[in-house]
């Protein structure tokens, strides 16, 4: 078949791309679970694993232009190509905000958290949910799983104005507790960035099938 | 047939009713018995490049030999349908094709400089025919159409030499400088570049989007990439059941090499057929 060798390097970027995918997922739920049993160790260990995300971006950034100069792609394999490289764009992004998160929890040291943390958990859980479902879509050249994550990310929106609302009223209860409750709630700003991402992920797999691009649903935030 | 623009036969970019450019209608060409070319529709934009893409044998070149009537030429070959040129149809009776052919010039794949003339009588040729004679107006006219050519500077030294002696990318120009100097109104260019180095090609291609400010032009390729580098509008051919052409889709060239709207057209510019 004519472009077989071609479409092997597709098959292997996109395969490259679900990896960067996986290891974002492991930093964000690592992230959680190391603020959650503030384990300094764990969040320390995280923020040096980022460079490992970093390496695996810009090696897929890499070869999306080694395949545009030597195999000139047109229609739907330029626009596979073009996603592929936005969409490690955006992973590398969520790799920045488990790290950002890792720091956060550095910061807070040794102090005692606020809270049990429920919804910021929950937060992640939501936003990871929409990475995966992001990047099954774009393996399945799905456009209705596509539209499907960009209309949750108003789930993750309401759980940050939750989130937002209670630790406002910690804040005002007591201004002792503005520095713990800041740092929660830049947390929750990260996650709720992730999920924002995994929804311009949809929309790159929503070019890639159609040609068309488009803001499914606009953030809030 | 996919029409990008709405459903007409005519992009939006049309200045009003056809009055300038070419006007293709049910266009259809045989060879004997065989039919190269079946109800071929189109309207081709005034001073833009148009590109015919498609696999081999699907009729682009005879697609663009109908434009000016150079098909007719081969024994037993005919046409049936209508190519307005500015609204005029050019196979209507007592239509003079010498006469279209001033109007709408032609340049072939391989260069065909006149081999016994020089690099001046080359491009006079086609004036003599038309009845120039005055030798001041002549060798301004040749020096016209050779800066056109983007040639001037690099033959206006050597006019007297044969035009056979100069590089290949420097004998399509002087081609292409033959076809200007009658002043025509649209150049057809069948594969212009397909026996020329990558520095001569790109020469052409800078030559071609130059040449579309007085020109309307329609270019054959082969090559993808440069149907994507220099046309405005691109159409593709495909060749039917029975090897007959048809027009697949009309468009756009930006549209038709990022989103084609025929899977046709998308599986022959991804290279999975053709």
């Amino acid at each position: 078949m004519p472009r077989a060798d071609f479409d092997r390097h597709l098959r292997v970027l996109q395969d490259d791309l679900l990896v960067l995918g996986s290891m974002v997922e492991k930093a964000i739920a690592k992230a959680l679970d190391a603020l959650k049993r503030r384990d300094l160790e764990a969040s320390r260990q995280l923020i040096q694993e980022d460079d490992v995300i970093d390496q695996q971006r810009f090696q897929l950034e890499e070869k999306c232009v080694e395949l545009i100069a030597t195999q000139q792609p047109m229609a739907r394999d330029l626009r596979a190509l073009i996603a592929i490289l936005h969409i490690s764009v955006e992973l590398e992004r969520m790799g920045d905000y488990a790290e950002g998160i890792g720091k956060i929890s550095l910061m807070m040291g040794q102090e005692p958290p606020l809270k049990p943390l429920i919804d910021i958990p929950r937060m992640a859980e939501r936003a990871t949910d929409m990475l995966r479902r992001s990047l099954d879509a774009l393996v399945n050249r799905d456009i209705v799983a596509a539209t499907g994550v960009c209309n949750a990310d108003d789930e993750v929106d309401a759980l940050y104005d939750q989130v937002y609302r209670e630790l406002l009223t910690y804040m005002i209860q007591d201004p002792k507790t503005i520095q713990r409750a800041t740092y929660l709630l830049w947390v929750a700003h990260d996650l709720e960035r992730v999920a924002d991402r995994a929804t311009n992920i949809a929309e790159r797999v929503i070019f890639l099938v159609t040609g068309k691009m488009t803001e499914i649903n606009v953030s809030r935030y | 047939m996919v029409m990008q623009e709405e459903r007409t036969m005519e992009p939006q970019t049309t200045p009003g009713p056809a009055t300038r450019g070419i006007v293709v209608q049910k266009l259809n060409a045989w060879y004997g018995p065989l039919q190269a070319l079946r109800d071929v529709s189109l309207t081709i934009l005034p001073n833009r490049v148009t590109s015919v893409i498609g696999p081999s044998g699907c009729g682009k070149s005879t697609f663009i030999r109908c434009l000016n009537r150079m098909h007719e030429v081969v024994p037993g070959a005919r046409v049936q349908g209508k190519v307005l040129l500015d609204g005029e149809d050019i196979y209507a009776p007592g239509v003079d094709p010498v006469r279209v052919r001033r109007r709408v010039g032609m340049v072939f794949q391989r260069p065909n400089p006149f081999p016994t003339m020089s690099v001046f009588d080359n491009v006079a040729a086609g004036l003599r025919l038309n009845g120039l004679r005055r030798p001041g107006q002549m060798s301004d006219a040749v020096e016209r159409a050779l800066q056109q050519a983007a040639l001037w500077d690099e033959v206006k030294d050597k006019l007297k030499q044969s035009g056979s002696a100069l590089s290949g990318g420097q004998q399509q120009r002087l081609c292409i400088a033959r076809a200007l100097a009658v002043q025509p109104e649209v150049l057809l260019m069948d594969e212009p570049c397909s026996a020329l180095d990558p520095v001569a090609t790109s020469r052409i291609e800078d030559l071609v989007r130059a040449l579309k400010e007085r020109y309307t032009i329609v270019i054959v390729t082969h090559n993808m990439q440069q149907a994507a580098r220099v046309s405005d509008m691109t159409a593709f051919l495909l060749m039917g059941d029975d090897r007959a052409g048809e027009l697949i889709e009309y468009g756009q060239t930006r549209q038709m090499f990022t989103n084609p709207r025929d899977e046709r057209t998308e599986a022959y510019i991804t290279g999975r057929f053709g």
